[in-house]
């Protein structure tokens, strides 16, 4: 099972190397140069300083004279190879870091734009902490082997130029290192085998701790009413706790793999002073060669790291990669056709037996056939969980029906392009969006050919320019996360001047002015009554007023048609609506 | 600043000082192990193979031998010390989490609202895992530079002080050097850590708003602030990046002049007789190490400075002191039905002047029913939060069965007083669960409880009853029903006052009128505040308080009110009316 798990995840794992090559080969190129560069340079600096010690340093010492020249020499170009290994740094460091932040901003900029492209539908079954962690930390944890790629591949050579460099020396002290690298090679092995399903582990954990906290400060309000902190409170230590026990056992993993690795090559060197000695003895070596083998040895402890980096990071990227590509190749989008509806002024609306049976059992839809002629206003009202938003949503395509049609000015919705869509329908839903941006941002989206008058206007119908004139700074104002709160009533008065100022041919309002008070609501309803352009209207209305404004009542029961008409024959004829709007009708038991 | 923040950062997890002196110690000898080797190849050099009867092997194998015994000994106290970091810094991180999360829910709503969406929640989890990542990795690193500066300096010292001397002059100006460069360093890191937070922000943007985004076609117009944000926030990398491998380099640098330097002295020292050459060997080997620290400190910074702002967040979180205490020796509300009195009391919200209530005075007797209206804006909701103490007075004085409010134990308060808030959150699990949040109820207790509201049909019309999934957020429920459930969920209390605010808007009005004459029967003894803006709840209450800017103007029954012409009440009756009488074409 874990073994099936830890080639499964090697199998991908190569293949996202594989990957980061393909998408930026040149930065991997300036990369593994100056890695390769780091790597000669460590060789041949091994064989400068056993030169140093043969030729400069053993005759220097022994014959008790200094030769200035030489000296200067050798220490010239110990000198020379640092400066040199600095370029290579340069290339090896900058080139992976350069390569991690392209593909960084690649590919936030490609999910992002995924996120944008796929349909409500989806969003609402992906929560939003979820979707925000694939574009941070998923992402970044995905191209993280890119940091050390190009030196783990280089240290290879490394080790095989060592190799080399080593068989040149002498047979006897290359066995050392024919011995020592393949043993390193398994230990990381064996390493990752162990830590890459606890990594795996551990990241769930710490996404249901992530998850419990967001949850419980988002409820922070039913959570106090309810006196639930300590409950609470108790729930995030336990999850915290699966968390912690977790990483201590990667801490006990890494406990005995890091000291090892650390001083493996120092072992090597000590069995490389041993042979070497006994090759010295036979006259097979020199000091000098000796010295480089141990310095060779030395030198691996660095880049040997790399390695252990890169395969720790593996099994982290095979995560975030698969969470990501999740996203990348997420079906289910909606296509636009070509078609425009041409027509300017109110739209016509038409639901063409359409059912709808996709998600939550209070969205559910059956056989709804209606129509809305130009410029009418049509209310639809329906006990709680009947399917009025998902109508609502699908009038204004914001979802596809499972069976037949939405009809926009004759045209089926999903033949229609993205921008006629968006130019005939206007929906205006009950939680209101505001952007991190000015009033005036908010209510054009920098849609074009909207001026100051029109956004004064809508501000106007919408029942918003009192307030926004009361802005520190009008319109000019900074909504949201860093700026100015507005209360909710207000969000929903800005949301729908935003809807209004696109003068959309039909306009949708699902239950949106349920947190604006009654006395501004009529001022809001006789405003879009008395407009000039008055669009057509397909209302959601849980108030007697909203319903009292329709030309046409549509009233539905659990996801199905019940009765279709004008208020007052409804009233009379349809028993259940009657009783729906009796808690309304002031009539009767005032006393006047 | 840095270390100021640092300091208080540490002292939150004390655990970490628990045994910090054997940490060290074992960090030293981890490092020892290191030293070993040059002093092995000295020791080989001039003992064994240099020894002035020619090579002796046996002199070389015995020194290989008691370095391999030592290394030995230093991997085991590696070993040591990385389960030691590791468990007391998971501990002590573990305590962090926990006391971020408690706090966080000692705070007022207005205290937590306050902040920005998403930001409660990185205190108690990716704030911490940053610290925790600096602590064991860049801590480890740390420590092993700690140790491995410690015992190289005294080897370097013990073969020629002469010649250690000569590196430390060396590394002097990379000292000044780099920490010049960490100054700019730092600052750069500062601005790669804010366009983060903006990208992040736009991403969220694109979640969150997803539906208008598609509703207005103006994805083009978010690729494009997104595209800035991420651009900005790579050329800010970029900068940051490029500072870090100067400081590197500068290390790499000084460690090649160092060795150069080492031949040149060595040398010099070795030809008037006072150094050997396995010791000009050793220190070259030496100063490899020696030079490890300087070459490292850039990325060290960065860690750090990642770990300070988390720590910096975390504080800042704990400092917020909380504006609603629960009282020490707090006591209990008396049993039986709860009477609410305000003594002119006031309110403002923190850091505003204006109050949002003004002396306020008010008795609303045991049992009765009482409707709050007012426009939007008028206090309402204020007047709610503070019946419930989610907020505090300014000044004045509220009473719940003659106690001060604030004198009440928490545990009774929240047993006995509830509130519904119009956006009632429900929790991911089953409805079942829901229900019985802020109570442990049996499942047919929690059904009894749904009957007696008349929701038992609505119960049996779900598929799977009280073990239906909600979803996140109950988002598998309507907006209607989400509300019934949050209502379920307070009536399941037992609560002896209720406070609905607006809590039934999203509910269609027969259900509504059904609820909450069902709720007066069950609950005949309590005493529910309702803040209303359909009239049917007002005209059904005892006692209709009409709330102005700020003020009670009016109060009655509501045919009582209505006598006053032009008052506040009779325009929004009028309102009302006009609402539910408008003509219908």
């Amino acid at each position: 099972m874990t073994e099936r798990i830890t080639r499964e995840i090697a199998a991908k794992g190569v293949r996202l190397i594989g990957r980061v090559i393909r998408e930026e080969p040149r930065l991997f190129a300036v990369s593994f140069g100056g890695a390769c560069l780091v790597v000669v340079l460590s060789i041949s600096g091994a064989f400068v300083v056993g030169a140093v010690v043969e030729r400069v340093i053993v005759p220097m010492v022994d014959r008790g004279e200094t030769e200035l020249a030489l000296l200067a020499g050798g220490a010239a170009a110990l000198l020379g190879l640092s400066a040199l290994r600095v370029v290579g740094i340069f290339g090896r460091r900058l080139g992976s870091i350069y390569l991690q932040l392209e593909l960084h901003a690649r590919y936030r900029k490609k999910l992002v734009r995924r996120f944008l492209r796929l349909p409500p539908s989806w969003h609402r079954r992906h929560p939003t902490g979820k979707l925000l962690s694939h574009a941070g930390s998923d992402l970044e944890a995905m191209w993280s082997p890119g940091g050390t790629l190009a030196y783990a591949i280089a240290t290879v050579l490394l080790l095989l130029g060592t190799l080399t460099a080593l068989y040149t020396i002498d047979w006897a002290v290359a066995l050392v290192g024919t011995i020592l690298f393949p043993s390193l090679c398994t230990l990381f092995a064996v390493f990752t085998r162990i830590v890459a399903p606890k990594y795996k582990r551990s990241q769930s954990m710490r996404a249901n701790v992530s998850s419990l906290a967001h949850e419980s400060f988002d409820g922070a309000l039913t959570v106090k009413s309810l006196g639930r902190e300590d409950h609470q409170t108790q729930r995030f230590t336990d999850e915290v706790r699966r968390l912690r026990e977790v990483n201590v056992s990667i801490g006990r993993t890494r406990g005995w793999h890091d000291p090892l690795v650390d001083t493996l090559p120092s072992f090597g060197t000590l069995t490389v002073l041993v042979i070497g000695a006994l090759r010295l003895d036979q006259g097979a070596i020199d000091l000098g060669q000796l010295t480089t083998a141990a310095f060779l040895f030395a030198l691996l402890d660095a880049p040997l790291r790399a390695i252990g980096w890169l395969l720790t990071a593996v099994p982290r990227a095979v995560a975030g990669w698969e969470r990501v590509d999740a996203v990348l190749s997420a079906t289910g989008d909606m296509t636009y056709g070509e078609q425009s509806t041409h027509d300017i002024g109110p739209a016509e609306l038409r639901f063409d037996n359409v059912g709808y049976a996709y998600g939550t059992r209070a969205s559910v839809l059956h056989d709804i056939t209606f129509e809305v002629p130009k410029g009418r206003i049509v209310a639809l009202v329906g006990p709680t969980g009947s399917g009025k938003s998902t109508l609502a949503a699908l009038a204004a395509r914001l979802i596809d029906p499972d069976s037949g049609r939405v009809l926009l000015n004759g045209y089926d919705a999903r033949d229609l392009s993205a921008a006629s869509l968006a130019a005939t329908v206007s929906v205006v839903a009950q939680s209101s969006f505001v952007f991190d941006d000015t009033v005036r941002a908010n209510v054009t989206l920098d849609r074009p050919g909207i001026d100051d008058d029109a956004i004064r206007e809508a501000l106007a119908d919408a029942q918003a320019d009192a307030f926004v004139d009361a802005l520190p700074e009008g319109l000019e104002t900074r909504l949201g996360e860093r700026g100015v709160t507005v209360s909710g009533g207000q969000r929903q008065r800005l949301t729908l001047a935003r809807a209004l100022v696109g003068r959309p041919g039909l306009l949708v309002l699902d239950d949106a002015t349920s947190a604006v008070d009654p006395v501004v609501e009529a001022a809001i309803v006789t405003g879009l009554r008395t407009r000039k352009q008055r669009p057509t209207m397909l209302v959601v209305a849980t108030r007697r007023q909203t319903i009292a404004l329709a030309d046409e009542v549509v009233y539905l029961e659990e996801g199905r048609i019940v009765a279709t008409g004008r208020h007052d024959r409804l009233l009379a004829t349809v028993p259940q609506y009657a009783a729906l709007l009796a808690a309304y009708d002031v009539k009767t038991g005032v006393p006047a | 600043m840095i270390w100021q923040t640092m300091r208080r950062g540490l002292a939150l997890s004390p655990e970490l000082y628990q045994g910090l002196a054997g940490t060290l110690a074992l960090a030293i000898g981890m490092t020892a192990g290191r030293a070993a080797v040059p002093v092995a190849i000295q020791r080989a050099i001039d003992d064994g193979l240099r020894a002035p009867d020619g090579p002796d092997l046996t002199a070389v194998i015995t020194i290989c031998a008691v370095t391999a015994a030592v290394l030995f000994v230093s991997t085991i106290c590696g070993f040591l010390m990385l389960r030691r970091l590791f468990a007391v810094s998971e501990d002590a991180l573990a305590t962090v989490r926990v006391k971020v999360f408690r706090h966080i829910h000692e705070l007022s709503l207005a205290q937590v609202q306050s902040q920005a969406r998403g930001a409660l929640m990185s205190r108690a989890t990716t704030d911490v895992d940053q610290i925790t990542s600096f602590l064991q990795w860049n801590g480890v690193v740390l420590i092993i530079c700690f140790g491995q500066v410690v015992v190289t300096a005294g080897v370097m010292l013990a073969y020629s002080w002469r010649l250690a001397l000569v590196v430390f002059v060396v590394f002097a100006p990379v000292v000044w050097l780099v920490r010049t460069c960490m100054r700019r360093l730092a600052d750069a890191y500062m601005q790669v850590r804010e366009r983060s937070a903006r990208m992040l922000s736009v991403i969220s943007e694109s979640v969150v708003g997803a539906e208008v985004i598609r509703a207005y076609d103006v994805s083009a117009r978010t690729a494009a602030r997104l595209d800035r944000a991420v651009d900005d926030h790579r050329q800010a990398s970029r900068r940051s990046s490029r500072l870090t491998v100067t400081a590197f380099s500068v290390g790499e640098l000084a460690a090649g002049a160092a060795l150069a330097a080492t031949v040149v002295v060595g040398v010099l020292l070795g030809v008037a007789g006072q150094m050997s050459v396995g010791e000009i060997t050793a220190f070259m080997f030496l100063v490899a190490m020696f030079a490890m620290p300087a070459q490292v400190a850039a990325e060290m910074l960065n860690g750090l400075q990642n770990a300070v702002a988390g720590w910096k967040r975390v504080l800042d979180v704990l400092d917020i002191e909380p504006d609603v205490k629960e009282p020490i020796d707090g006591i209990d509300l008396p049993a039986g039905p709860i009477d609410v009195r305000l003594r002119d009391v006031s309110f403002a919200y923190a850091g505003t002047k204006s109050e949002v209530l003004k002396d306020i005075g008010l008795d609303i007797a045991a049992g009765s029913r009482v409707a709050i209206v007012g426009e939007t804006g008028a206090g309402k909701t204020t007047l709610a939060k503070l019946v419930t103490r989610l907020a505090e007075p300014l000044t004045g004085q509220l009473l719940l069965s003659g106690v001060d409010i604030g004198r009440v134990r928490r545990e009774s308060l929240r047993e006995r007083v509830t509130l519904v808030p119009q956006d009632g959150f429900l929790f991911r699990g089953t409805l079942g669960d829901n229900v019985r949040f802020g109570r442990s109820l049996e499942d047919d207790e929690v059904a009894a409880i749904l009957a007696e509201l008349g929701l038992a049909d609505w119960l049996a019309g779900l598929p799977d009853g009280l073990d239906t999934p909600i979803g996140e957020r109950g988002e598998g429920l309507s907006g209607g029903e989400r509300q019934l459930v949050a209502l379920a969920r307070a009536h399941a209390t037992g609560a002896d006052l209720l406070v609905l605010d607006e809590a039934t808007s999203a509910v269609d009005p027969a259900t509504e009128t059904r609820l909450r004459r069902a709720l007066d029967t069950v609950s005949r003894k309590r005493t529910t505040i309702t803040i209303a803006h359909r009239l049917a709840t007002a005209r059904d209450a005892d006692e209709v308080i009409v709330v102005d800017a700020g003020r009670i103007v009016q109060r009655g029954p509501h045919a009582a009110l209505l006598a006053t012409p032009d008052s506040v009440y009779a325009k929004l009756h009028a309102a009302w009316l006009l609402q539910d009488d408008a003509p219908i074409k």
